[in-house]
C-alpha cells in the first residue's frame, strides 16, 4: 500500500524525466548526419503558414493593450515623453516572446502532436524503427529546429506589429506626440531587450516542439489518445513556457543593469 | 540466404501482467515459421519484441551474433536492416503515395540513383501485383492493397528475414489464399526465414514448415509441422482443430468445473495433414520436406486420410 502511494507521488516526477530524457535524445540526433534538410523546410513552412496571421492578429491588440495601459498610466505621472519606451520594453521584453509562445504551442506545437501521434497510432513510427530510420532523427529534429527558427521570425513579427499598434494608438487615440513616442524608444530601452526576447522566443519553439513531439510519439489508445495528446501538450507546453519565462525575466533583470533614462 | 533467430529464456510483462515467460525456440534459416496462439496471448509483442521495438524482461534474441535484447541503439538499427516487416495495416506512410512509400527505405539506405530505384520498386509492385497503383494514397486503398504495398515496402530492401504480422486479418478467403501462395513463392525465391503470426488454422496447417503455439503465458509447443498436427496435446489439438473441448476457453482458460464436465466428452479425431502449399512454379524450396517425412522419421502415423492430393480442408468438429 505505501509502496502505491509512492509510485502515485513519483508518478509526476517519472514523466518529467522521460521528458527531459526525450529532450536530450533529441539533442543527440541533432548532429547525427544525413541532416534532413527537406522536411525540415517543409515543416518551417508548414508551421509559419499555420502561425503568421494568427500571431499577427494577436499582436495588434496585444500592442495596443500595453500602449493604453502604460500611456494612461504614465500620463499620471507626467511623463509622457516616456511612453513610447515604456511600450517598447514591454512588447519586445515580454509580450513578443509571449505571443509567439502562445501561438507556437497552440498552432504549431499542436500540428505537431497530432501529426506525430497518428502516425505512432497507425504504426507508421514503428515500421519506420523496423526500417533502420530514427524517428528522432527523421522527424523530430527537423520540427523541434522549425518550430526555434519560425519562433525567432514570429517574435521579430510580433515585436515590430506590436511597437507599430502601440504608435497607432498612442498618437490617434492618446493623443501623443508622434515625435516624443519615436524619440524616447532608446531612453528605458537598450540593445539586450531585444536578445533576450530573442533568446525566449528560440527557447520557446525548443520547448514548445520537444513537448508536444514527445507526447505524440507517446500517444496510446487509438484515435482518442491522439486527441488527449494534443491536449495534453499544449496544456503542458502553456504551463512550462509560463515558468521559463518567468525564470528568464528574473535572471535576465539580475545580469543585465536597466538603463538609466 | 536466410538468417537464424536464436530465442532463448524470452520473458515479457507489462507492469506486473506477464504476457509470456520462458520462451526458447530457434527459427531455423530460410524456413518458414507459424506463430499461432489465441486472441491476446501477446503474438504481435512476441514479434515486436524480436524485432527490439520492445525490451524483454529477460532473455535473448540471436541474430548474427547479436543479442537484440541487450544490444545498443545503434547495433539495433544497423541488425534491423535485415528484417522486413509487414504490419497489420500495412503502416503505409499516409502522407507519400504508394510508390514513395516502396521507395523510402531505397532513398533512405542506399545510394541509388532515381532509376534504379525505379526497377526496384516496380518489380517489387509486380510481386505483389500492384501495378498501376503507384499513384494511390494509402488512405485511398482497401485493407488487402494496403497489406501487399506493405508486403513490397518490407522486401524492397532484399531482408534476410521477413516478419508477418497476421497477414490475413481482414482479407477475404480468396484473398488469403493467394497472399498465402505468394508468400511460399516468395521464400522459394529469396530463401529468406519467414516468420509469421497468425490465428488462421489455414494458413497455420498448408503453409509453415515449422509451427508454434503460444497458450496461457508460455509456448506450449514448437517444432515441424507435422509434429504438430500430429500432437495428441491437448491445447495443440484443440487449437490447430479449432474444437471446443480443450482447455482453451473463451476467456483464456476454461474453469476446473468445465473441463470436468468434458472430461468424458470424446475427443473428435485428428483430420488428415493436409499437403503443404508448394511454390506455383512447382519448383520445391530448399528447406521444404518430403510429405510425411518427419511422421516417418519419428515413428508417427499421421491421421488416416493425411497427404493425399485435392483432399478436403475440413477443420473443426
Amino acid at each position: 500500500m505505501a509502496s502505491m502511494t509512492a509510485t502515485r507521488a513519483l508518478a509526476p516526477v517519472g514523466a518529467a524525466g522521460k521528458l527531459f530524457a526525450f529532450g536530450l535524445d533529441v539533442g543527440r540526433a541533432l548532429f547525427r548526419r544525413p541532416f534532413q534538410l527537406r522536411e525540415f523546410i517543409q515543416q518551417a513552412w508548414f508551421i509559419a503558414s499555420v502561425t503568421i496571421i494568427p500571431t499577427a492578429l494577436v499582436a495588434i491588440p496585444f500592442g495596443a493593450v500595453i500602449a493604453l495601459q502604460v500611456g494612461g498610466l504614465i500620463k499620471q505621472f507626467g511623463a509622457q515623453s516616456f511612453t513610447g519606451s515604456a511600450s517598447v520594453l514591454a512588447v519586445v521584453q515580454q509580450a513578443a516572446p509571449i505571443a509567439t509562445a502562445l501561438l507556437i504551442a497552440g498552432a504549431g506545437g499542436s500540428a505537431i502532436a497530432a501529426d506525430l501521434g497518428a502516425r505512432k497510432i497507425r504504426e507508421e513510427l514503428d515500421a519506420m524503427m523496423v526500417l533502420g530510420i530514427d524517428p528522432i532523427q527523421r522527424l523530430v529534429v527537423p520540427r523541434v529546429l522549425a518550430a526555434m527558427l519560425v519562433a525567432v521570425f514570429l517574435n521579430g513579427l510580433v515585436s515590430v506589429v506590436g511597437v507599430a499598434g502601440g504608435y497607432v494608438f498612442n498618437v490617434v487615440l492618446q493623443d501623443g506626440t508622434p515625435g516624443a513616442y519615436i524619440a524616447s524608444f532608446t531612453a528605458l530601452a537598450q540593445l539586450p531587450d531585444l536578445w533576450v526576447g530573442l533568446v525566449k522566443a528560440t527557447i520557446f519553439g525548443l520547448i514548445a516542439a520537444v513537448v508536444a513531439a514527445y507526447k505524440g510519439m507517446n500517444a496510446a489508445g487509438g484515435p482518442k489518445g491522439v486527441g488527449d495528446a494534443v491536449n495534453e501538450s499544449v496544456v503542458i507546453t502553456f504551463v512550462l513556457l509560463f515558468i521559463v519565462n518567468f525564470v528568464i525575466s528574473a535572471i535576465y533583470l539580475q545580469v543585465v543593469p536597466p538603463k538609466t533614462g | 540466404m536466410g538468417v537464424e533467430i536464436k530465442v532463448e529464456n524470452l520473458t515479457k510483462s507489462f507492469g506486473k501482467q506477464l504476457i509470456w515467460g520462458d520462451v526458447t525456440l530457434t527459427v531455423p534459416a530460410g524456413e518458414i515459421c507459424v506463430m499461432l496462439g489465441p486472441s491476446g496471448t501477446g503474438k504481435s509483442v512476441f514479434l515486436k519484441t524480436l524485432i527490439g521495438l520492445l525490451k524483454p524482461d529477460q532473455g535473448s534474441i540471436i541474430i548474427e551474433g547479436t543479442d537484440i535484447a541487450s544490444c545498443s541503439e545503434k547495433e539495433l538499427y544497423e541488425i534491423r536492416k535485415l528484417f522486413g516487416v509487414l504490419f497489420q495495416d500495412g503502416a503505409m506512410f499516409g502522407s507519400m503515395n504508394l510508390y514513395d512509400n516502396v521507395a523510402f527505405p531505397l532513398r533512405e539506405h542506399t545510394k541509388k540513383s532515381e532509376s534504379e530505384i525505379r526497377s526496384i520498386v516496380m518489380e517489387k509492385m509486380d510481386l505483389v501485383g500492384l501495378l498501376g497503383a503507384e499513384d494511390k494514397l494509402p488512405g485511398e486503398i482497401s485493407g488487402g492493397m494496403r497489406k501487399r504495398a506493405g508486403l513490397a515496402r518490407a522486401l524492397v530492401l532484399d531482408p534476410e528475414i521477413v516478419l508477418f504480422d497476421e497477414p490475413d486479418s481482414g482479407l477475404d478467403p480468396v484473398r488469403t489464399a493467394f497472399l498465402n501462395q505468394l508468400i511460399v513463392d516468395l521464400n522459394a525465391q529469396i530463401d529468406a526465414t519467414f516468420l509469421i503470426v497468425t490465428h488462421d488454422i489455414n494458413t497455420a496447417r498448408t503453409v509453415p514448415d515449422n509451427i508454434g503455439l503460444l497458450y496461457h503465458k508460455h509456448l506450449a509447443m514448437f517444432g515441424p509441422r507435422e509434429m504438430l498436427l500430429s500432437s495428441e496435446e491437448p491445447v495443440v489439438r484443440q487449437f490447430l482443430n479449432a474444437q471446443r473441448v480443450g482447455p482453451i476457453g473463451m476467456s483464456e482458460e476454461k474453469d476446473a468445473d468445465e473441463l470436468a464436465a468434458e472430461a468424458d466428452q470424446e475427443l473428435p479425431p485428428l483430420p488428415p495433414i493436409p499437403m503443404q502449399l508448394e511454390p506455383s512454379n512447382g519448383i520445391p524450396r530448399r528447406s521444404q520436406r518430403e510429405p510425411g517425412a518427419w511422421c516417418r522419421e519419428n515413428g508417427v502415423t499421421p491421421p488416416p486420410g493425411s497427404f493425399e492430393e485435392n483432399m478436403t480442408m475440413t477443420t473443426g468438429a
